[in-house]
């Protein structure tokens, strides 16, 4: 049954791409049905070559063949991204790296780094610590044979066809939801195959509770979807060709773009993230979660106070002010849960804090949570109107992107990645703690650099712009500005650089762990194992 | 509350996460549909010509929104250094807006007519030719000719989403392309009525096939002129 499902889902892509290759004027459009066409080839390929595989519907064992796929693909695409961020960097303070091409021009890179790091890196680390925690704490192994396959190449083709797209000039033109209809689709398909995959794992389970991690997972899940549906709502010129106009226009399209941008930060970057905070700090340092209650009061107002926050991005446009105000109304609230949701994870090291000095992986994920106190402070600092007509447009919002994005969910990424890499493949710990420390300290140092450049960078421009001269003329041209701009950008380059030397030393620790490699400091590993496998201790009964 | 409820269900709690994300969409989203006062009633908007949409779409294509804003703040600073403020109705037509987020370049709501044309094709060539600070790529490649083939898709589809485009306008899609860059061309009139205020010359100075360059220019020239200001009543009723 699964098998012959899976066979008609590869044969209906095989047909799709055939036939739009066949069909399309469009050379874009050409290149990314073959990409369908093979990948349909091959996943048809994988699934008659393990019809009979017995591994593959064993219910005693977790599934975590995905999960590896996803968090090797994590480390491919986190250097990826990190690395294009980097080259924007540069260009920035020197032009010329541009090279006047279209594929290599900011415009079309910038896109391709913003997209890479989120949903490429970003999505694939939520993918594996998602599928790895709901079946530890659901005690059950992943719903479906081949759906958790499909989910974790379903993404990594949405992620090529994306990219792909925007350096050969394919987008929608709205930032973070560039991917164009047809991309938009596919990756509709992969997400709802997601959310099967998840409620099917959670109504297996064999422990009474849904474990609180999950409920950030699924509402990090459920809400995307939503988001990316309303978002995404385009009507394409032709169905063989790329390019799409969007249904919503101007003032709306703004409002509905930047509801959708916002939560792409506060459900895509916090919510998925804390459910990882929930699960990898209380496992790493062998603690419970600091306090069930503010868990609780932490998730349902966070979700709740979470979406209203878009507004802020347009204050002082041409937005109706009402919208404005409730927007910075619950930015400001917002602030409280998210505070809330730190202590829960920072008080959990209750009675381990020693852990912060032997293990450099706690140290990563205590660092994360701090960060995102600390961006969760500024962003709604950021969002009072008198603050934000200084910082919109500037700098300044991009080195707070980037004390969430680098300090937070980096971070956090990192320290997950390192708990899960000698659990999935039975090692007894990363290859070297050595490298881990250098990885937390070199990266830590370029983020410093990058958001303390950007904060006097953003904020110098900020104030150029409103500068006035003592007979009342605005004192600056705005190429003043940006040339006040070439030594921050110097600076941020290089705190850039430093972050991408730092996820080169983790793919390599990384490799060295996965390919069975002699740990070079055992003494000092630390004590916290790995959950249990499904077919040992107690065997509770199904709880749904 | 028991919290149990949703703890133990997953259908309950995948219904209560759904109702509690829905609210604050809901209540911002919605009322821009229905509330008039949203885009103000102002003189002078109507949809791109061809070319402008071509060029817009190039705008587009390239990224440009990833450092130039279209969207004057009502701040003393940013109206005396741009122009008037940015009103609702003048992206009325704009799937998608291009408001932007971030100006590494300066704003370009009112960049149109701020510059000569020639200004615009040195600076896409080599903008530190114009501009020596300039941190902008360049754009030499956009001297490519531009393909027009599916101009009436496009403003067809414009129209399925709600831009005014009437069937004259659909049906003389292409030729009204070629118009704008042709001084001498015949029909010019009817252009000229059915696209009020729209600029007709060849754009990017050469001789040439019609080039991604003239669209992009006539797009840019054409930013921020279409509403009539001295029209404009900013005390009018409204509830923004």
């Amino acid at each position: 049954m699964a098998n012959s499902l899976a066979l008609a889902g590869a044969a209906i892509c095989a047909a799709l791409g055939l036939v739009l290759i066949v069909a399309t004027e469009d050379k874009v459009m050409a290149f990314h049905a073959t990409l369908l066409l093979l990948s349909a080839l091959i996943a048809g390929w994988a699934v008659i070559r393990r019809r009979d595989d017995a591994d593959l519907r064993d219910q005693t064992k977790y599934f975590d063949g995905p999960i590896k796929v996803a968090t090797i693909a994590a480390v491919f695409w986190g250097i990826a991204g990190f690395l294009v961020g980097d080259v924007i960097a540069w260009q920035l303070a020197f032009p010329v790296l541009n090279f006047d091409l279209p594929w290599t021009n900011f415009g079309r890179l910038r896109p391709l780094h913003t997209s890479a790091v989120i949903f490429a890196f970003g999505g694939n680390v939520l993918l594996a610590t998602s599928f790895y925690c709901v079946q530890r704490t659901s005690r059950a192994r992943l719903a479906g044979v081949w759906s958790p396959w499909f989910v974790v190449w379903g993404f990594q083709l949405f992620v090529v066809l994306a990219a792909t797209g925007y350096l050969l000039g394919v987008t929608q033109g709205k930032e973070y939801a560039e991917p164009e209809w047809y991309v938009d689709i596919w990756l509709t398909i992969v997400w709802v195959a997601y959310l099967l995959v998840f409620l099917g794992t959670l109504m297996k389970r064999r422990e009474p509770h849904i474990y609180v991690a999950n409920w950030f997972f699924l509402a990090f899940i459920v809400t995307v979807a939503m988001l990316h549906l309303v978002n995404n709502m385009t009507l394409p010129v032709s169905w063989t060709g790329t390019r799409s106009y969007i249904i919503y226009s101007g003032v709306q399209d703004a409002m509905t773009q930047w509801w959708y941008g916002h939560n792409a930060v506060g459900f895509f970057l916090t919510a998925g993230f804390l459910g990882i905070m929930y699960y990898f700090i209380p496992k790493r340092v062998e603690r419970p979660v600091y306090s069930y209650r503010l868990s609780i009061v932490h998730f349902w107002s966070l979700i709740f106070l979470y979406i209203w926050a878009g507004p802020h991005h347009l204050h002082y446009t041409a937005l109706p002010d009402w919208a404005q105000t409730l927007g910075a109304t619950f930015s400001i609230m917002l602030w409280m849960p998210s505070w809330g949701g730190m202590i829960n994870g920072l008080m959990t090291l209750s009675g381990a804090w020693d852990r912060l000095r032997t293990d450099p992986v706690v140290r990563l994920l205590v660092v994360s949570v701090a960060f995102y106190g600390m961006s969760t402070f500024e962003g709604p600092l950021m969002s009072v109107k008198a603050v934000n007509s200084l910082s919109h447009y500037t700098d300044w919002t991009i080195g707070h992107v980037h004390s969430g994005a680098l300090g937070w969910v980096g971070m956090v990424s990192f320290g997950a990645i390192y708990c899960l890499v000698p659990w999935l493949w039975n090692r007894k710990g990363m290859y070297s703690l050595k490298l881990i420390e250098w990885h937390f300290w070199i990266a830590t140092i370029g983020i410093l650099l990058y958001i303390t450049s950007m904060w006097v960078g953003g904020i110098v421009q900020g104030l150029m712009w409103r500068a006035y001269d003592a007979l009342g003329f605005l004192q600056y041209s705005f190429a003043e500005t940006v040339e006040a701009l070439h030594i921050p950008y110097l600076i941020r380059a290089t705190g850039g650089l430093l972050f991408v030397i730092g996820s080169f030393i983790m793919a390599y620790n990384v490799w060295r762990t996965v390919r069975g490699d002699a740990l070079v400091d055992e003494e000092d590993q630390p004590s916290s194992a790995a959950a249990p496998g499904l077919d040992t201790g107690p065997q509770p009964v199904a709880a749904e | 509350m028991n919290h149990d409820v949703f703890e133990k269900n997953s259908i309950n709690l995948l219904v209560g996460i759904l109702i509690v994300v829905a609210i604050g969409g809901l209540v911002e989203i919605a009322p821009l549909y229905w509330l008039n006062s949203t885009i103000e009633k102002v003189k002078g908007m109507r949809p791109y010509t061809p070319l402008e949409l071509a060029g817009r779409d190039i705008y587009i294509r390239e990224g440009c929104y990833n450092c130039h804003s279209q969207m004057i703040r009502s701040l003393k600073d940013e109206v005396e250094r741009y122009g008037h403020y940015s009103l609702a109705a003048e992206s009325m037509y704009d799937h998608p807006f291009q408001w932007g987020s971030k100006r590494t370049g300066p704003d370009l709501a009112r960049v149109g007519g701020k510059y000569s044309d020639s200004w615009h094709v040195e600076h896409m060539k080599n903008p530190r030719a114009v501009v020596p600070e300039s941190i902008m790529p360049g754009y030499p490649f956009l001297s490519a000719k531009l393909d027009y083939s599916s101009i009436q898709g496009h403003l067809k589809t414009n129209r399925t989403v709600g831009v005014p485009y009437t069937d004259e306008m659909i049906a003389s899609a292409e030729a009204d392309l070629e118009i704008q860059v042709n001084p001498d061309a015949d029909g010019l009139e009817a252009f000229a009525k059915r696209y009020p205020k729209a600029q007709v010359r060849k754009f990017d100075q050469s001789s040439s096939d019609i080039t991604e360059l003239d669209a992009l220019v006539a797009y840019l020239q054409m930013l921020g002129t279409l509403v009539d200001f001295t029209k404009f009543d900013a005390t009018g009723p409204n509830l923004r």
